[in-house]
């Protein structure tokens, strides 16, 4: 087991010889006591989180922790080196899948498993987006194991959330603790609206001549994620519009304001594909815009992400990654994969079922950490029950070994302890890419824990990358 | 063979639509087997463009209103030049490659019996099979209007034994995509020899990928490959998606629709591109 | 569709339409427990008004068809349904609630101080229950005048002058002419003049609640010391400059919101001709006059032109 903090042993690991400094001249006490301090201003300027199917409090606070994750520069300029490679690799295969399929073609991706999948959707064939665009914010999930061992456990091309968090994590403990930051030891991150709003910015439809008008597209205010739609536009100075501010009129999109219709040309949605556009896809779609499809098509508004753009990050394509890089960079994944099974493979599906409980399992198509097995902690029957599902439909599960995930100093109730985190670093495609030095660090509040999810319980923690 | 058409949709809303949009697929692109001299489509008098050509080839175009909406009417008319190619399509240009339409969708999952059915067909050549195909559902669905609905899956077709050209055509995607051959739902027009009244219906029709020919035509409900008495207006992975009409209203609203379709074979012959 | 390009801020029509109706339910919240308040000091009184007084307040509040049994009316009900119904649009604890919905789909253009206040303690109600309230009424009611207080403190204190403070503004100035004239509307039959009132005069309590309902006892006192007639309560209350709940201060305000709203728009609408007109009208006005043509015909005529108003103002600005 890697502990970021003291590595296999005792001493404490140059990169976190100032937050452990910091822990002790503080003591426990009080960090518990600022640690209450700090839920009051996140629960005060209302950043909640939603848990779907949980019920309770629907506006439940993210747990922080106060204890600061910590990467060397060193560190982390591999780790931007493999994230960018990776965000690039999956926007040439978006690309290539949506005309040529030079990838399929060669036999290193099955056709079925891209032409067939819930999240490749077929109007999008031959479309140009700008750019050549299609995941504008590419969250990528990575897993710590060793010293030098970092790796990929998933990718996100939609709309992956939890940015805001990065921000305010840093907001709070630069609030809480100015004189951790003194002498700028840590780099900042407050670039992220900046770049984002560049990054949008860059991607304006052809039919735009002028200062694009870009607008941040919410399902509306009981959505979980609200709070970081509102607050993202805000940082950004955009408007943040439902769909119901939204119409079509002339093959262009427009907003109502008070001062009437106003062109819109870049959408930055946080909608899934399915109820963007009833005239397109769902018809019962009641979030969706009449018509806004077939614009974006036409070159008359730019949605980001593009529709269809979940086709690279579902579970079954995730372990093609490393081919992608190869086939369309012609370089050296930076970043490993987790070893993966398919049970789609039956060779394969057999050695999971064989050994279930040494194994994760997910479904290829879940998210959020719901539906997965972690077989070390599962019982038999539950181990048992599980493996009846994968009989059933062997071709909607994957595998994993359980990784020995590094863990991080957290406070808890009864102190300090070891907790297991990732990482989920955001990088933003443009014309240009762009990527500021850190993430959000998810942090498995409960003793042993591996699951860092928000929705199963975890926590989040301040990411630093420290300065040369 | 210089085909006329005129195609008239009527949406009727009681009491009025608040807003209403509509998404249509309604103009014939040029093949080897078709010419397009003359076309025109409105909505209420009003001449609606082509917004964009999609992925299939099909030219989509938008039609908004934002104020209070009872009647809507849907013009589409014009002049076709046909030329029998044997049901084989050329010259459509389109971004999807075949592969795609191996994808199934609600109304063309295949199920059993529909397995059994593809198992049915012997033989190596893909065309031959897919004639064998055809005539198959043709002997397994019955022609019979009134029995199925628009919502009607191939599965429940195959069950009930009898269907519209919708169904006979679900059936055989749904076979097709299971024997591996690429497939996809087409709507269009037919000049019925035999009837000059008027449809209230397209017609529609199942075109397979066959590899050396490309896509091939298959009216199951007629046994034949499309003739220069077919027009091609639009496609899609099932009838849903292949629809040339797409409507969405806000309202709480009773809505009457009803269709008139007139395909006349012209006085002056005009020569069609070979 | 000609519309140009805009620079700078663009409210959305939904925004603009959030903010004013954030300001109607803080100030609905407010006038509400006003209204409760005076009907609980008038229970205390000796005599039997308590049950007419509920009935009035019942009435004010525009919520009379919602009490099981509208001729006894008790404070337990009115507590049920004026104070924690969640399903009253009226009920304060839905007015505390749909304030706060329309501050978060409006949350961008709020400042981080006028969110505190509104997010501050917004389920208060939520978890109490008729008995919890009735064993400390005014303290609940206070409560709410403070929390209100707090909300429209933090948007004068923080709020750029932009076209959403304009519209936030409007909320309350409408809302509040609505209140003073749904009171005047119930109590008009109280405040005609002497020498009409059949079987001699009434008690002065009776005049002076509708002071209480709107807070202006003191204001009152000041400028007539005392001297309660219904000619004066009823002019003070619709014709006075400088009391901020009365008629013309109240339309006065609209007026102001709705001039800079046209010049930032860079057009005027009917809504501009409407309330223009009504100011006029007010500050032309003698008490004498209105009791000519009647108070309660003027008040709904006047009931009347304030949601022709409201309507003509989501036209304009597309809401």
């Amino acid at each position: 087991m890697f502990d970021e903090m003291s590595g296999t042993g005792d001493e404490i690991r140059a990169p976190y010889a100032r937050v452990s400094k910091w822990i002790e001249d503080a003591g426990v006490a009080l960090l518990q006591k600022r640690s209450e301090e700090a839920e009051a201003i996140f629960r005060r300027i209302g950043i909640t989180f939603a848990v779907y199917g949980e019920g309770g409090d629907p506006e439940r606070l993210i747990p922080f922790d106060l204890i600061p994750r910590v990467f060397a520069a060193q560190e982390w300029a591999v780790l931007d080196r493999g994230i960018r490679q990776r965000a690039r690799a999956l926007n040439a295969f978006l690309y290539d899948v949506y005309h040529r399929g030079e990838i399929l073609r060669a036999g290193i991706v099955p056709e079925k498993l891209v032409y067939q999948n819930a999240a490749f959707v077929p109007a999008m064939m031959g479309v140009e987006p700008p750019g050549r665009v299609y995941s504008h914010i590419v969250g990528i999930d990575i897993v710590r194991t060793g010293p030098t061992g970092f790796q990929v456990l998933e990718d996100n091309c939609r709309t992956p959330s939890g940015v805001s968090y990065m921000l305010e994590n840093r907001e709070i403990m630069m609030r809480m603790f100015p004189s951790l930051f003194a002498g700028g030891a840590v780099q900042p991150v407050d670039a992220y609206p900046d770049h984002l709003l560049k990054t949008l910015r860059e991607v304006a439809p052809p039919a735009c001549n002028d200062e694009p008008n870009i607008v941040l597209l919410t399902p509306g205010s009981f959505n979980s994620a609200y709070y970081e739609h509102s607050f993202l536009a805000d940082l950004m100075g955009i408007s943040l519009v439902e769909p119901r501010d939204l119409f079509i009129d002339n093959g262009l999109v427009w907003m109502r304001t008070t001062h009437g219709p106003q062109r819109v040309d870049v959408i930055y949605r946080r909608i899934d594909d399915d109820f963007i556009d009833p005239l397109a896809f769902r018809p019962d779609s009641l979030l969706g815009v009449p018509g806004l499809f077939d614009v974006y098509r036409a070159g008359g508004v730019t949605l980001c992400s593009a529709p269809g753009a979940g086709v690279a990050d579902d579970k079954s394509i995730y372990i093609y990654t490393p081919d992608m890089i190869r086939f369309y960079l012609g370089e050296k994944p930076i970043l490993d994969n987790v070893p993966t099974f398919r049970c789609a493979d039956s060779d394969e599906c057999a050695h999971v079922l064989d050994n279930i409980d040494e194994l994760v399992v997910k479904e290829v198509h879940g998210s959020g950490g719901y539906g997965m097995l972690i077989g070390p902690k599962a019982t038999a029957e539950e181990c048992t029950a599980y493996s009846e599902r994968i009989r059933k439909n062997p071709s909607e599960f994957i595998a994993q070994p359980t990784l020995a995930l590094s863990t991080v100093p957290s406070l808890g109730p009864t102190g300090i302890g070891a907790r297991h985190v990732d990482l989920r670093p955001y990088c933003l495609v443009g014309r240009e890419m762009r990527l500021v030095p850190g993430g959000l660090t998810r942090v498995a509040l409960r003793e042993g824990s591996l699951v860092v999810n928000s929705s199963q319980g975890g926590g989040v923690k301040d990411t630093w990358v420290l300065s040369e | 063979m210089s085909l006329k058409i005129r195609h008239v949709t009527r949406y009727s809303y009681e009491p009025a639509a608040l807003q209403a949009g509509l998404r249509m697929k309604l103009f014939p692109q040029v093949t080897e087997a078709q010419n397009v001299p003359v076309w025109s489509v409105t909505v209420n008098d009003d001449e609606v463009r082509p917004l964009h050509v999609d992925g299939a080839g099909d030219a989509v175009s938008l039609w908004m209103s934002h104020a209070a909406t009872e009647e809507i009417e849907i013009v589409a008319e014009g002049e076709v030049a046909t030329a029998d190619q044997a049901g084989v399509l050329k010259g459509l240009h389109e971004a999807a490659r075949p592969a795609v339409y191996l994808r199934s969708t609600e109304a063309t999952k295949a199920n059993e019996a529909i397995r059994d059915l593809a198992a049915e067909i012997e033989g190596e050549d893909t065309l031959q099979r897919m004639h064998a195909l055809s005539a198959l559902i043709h002997k397994v669905i019955d022609y019979r209007p009134g029995v199925t609905e628009a919502t009607t899956t191939a599965a429940e077709a195959v069950a009930l034994g009898s269907g519209v050209c919708q169904d006979q055509t679900h059936v055989f995607l749904a076979a097709a995509r299971v024997m591996d051959i690429p497939a996809r739902y087409v709507v269009g027009y037919l000049d019925d020899p035999d009837s000059d009244a008027p449809s209230d219906m397209t017609h529609a029709w199942a075109e397979a990928h066959v590899k050396g020919l490309g896509w091939v035509g298959f009216d199951v409900t007629n046994q034949l490959c499309p003739t220069d008495l077919y027009v091609r207006l639009c496609s899609g992975l099932d009838a849903a998606d292949a629809a040339p009409i797409r409507g969405t209203v806000l309202g709480d609203t009773e809505e009457t629709m009803d269709v008139e379709i007139a395909v006349a074979r012209s006085a002056g012959q005009s020569q069609t591109q070979q | 569709m000609g519309a140009e390009r805009m620079s700078g801020r663009i409210l959305l029509s939904r925004t603009a339409e959030s903010l004013y109706w954030l300001n109607r339910y803080i100030d609905r919240a407010d006038s509400t427990a006003r209204l409760i308040e005076m009907g609980n000091r008038m229970a205390m009184l000796p005599g039997a008004y308590s049950q007419q007084e509920w009935r009035s307040v019942a009435r004010a509040s525009g919520c009379l068809d919602l009490f099981e049994d509208p001729e006894g009316i008790t404070e337990a009900a009115i507590v049920r349904i004026l104070l924690l119904d969640k399903d009253n649009p009226s009920s304060i604890r839905a007015c505390l609630e749909n304030a706060r919905a329309n501050a978060k789909s409006a949350r961008t253009s709020l400042t981080m101080a006028m969110w505190d206040a509104l997010n501050d303690g917004w389920r208060k109600l939520e978890l109490m229950d008729v008995a919890a309230v009735q064993r400390d009424l005014q303290g609940v009611l206070d409560w709410v005048k403070s929390r209100t207080a707090m909300i429209r403190g933090s948007s004068t204190s923080t709020m750029l002058r932009d076209d959403g403070y304009l519209f936030l503004g409007l909320g309350g100035h409408i809302e509040r002419a609505d209140m003073t004239l749904r009171l005047l509307d119930v109590k008009s039959y109280v405040l005609l003049p002497e020498t009409e009132v059949v079987g001699g005069g009434r008690d002065h309590h009776q005049w002076t609640s509708v002071l209480y309902a709107t807070s202006a006892v003191r204001a009152y006192n000041h400028i007539y010391r005392s001297d309660y007639s219904p000619g004066k309560i009823a002019g003070f209350l619709i014709l006075n400059k400088q009391f901020p709940r009365s008629l013309l201060f109240s339309y006065s305000k609209i007026v102001r919101c709705l001039d800079r709203l046209a010049e930032s728009h860079g057009s005027r609408h009917a809504c501009n001709e409407t309330a223009e007109k009504m100011r006029s009208d007010l500050q032309r006005l003698q008490v004498d006059e209105i009791f000519r043509q009647g108070l309660p015909e003027f008040v709904a005529e006047t009931i009347g032109t304030t949601h022709r108003l409201g309507a003509e103002i989501s036209e304009a600005y597309h809401f």
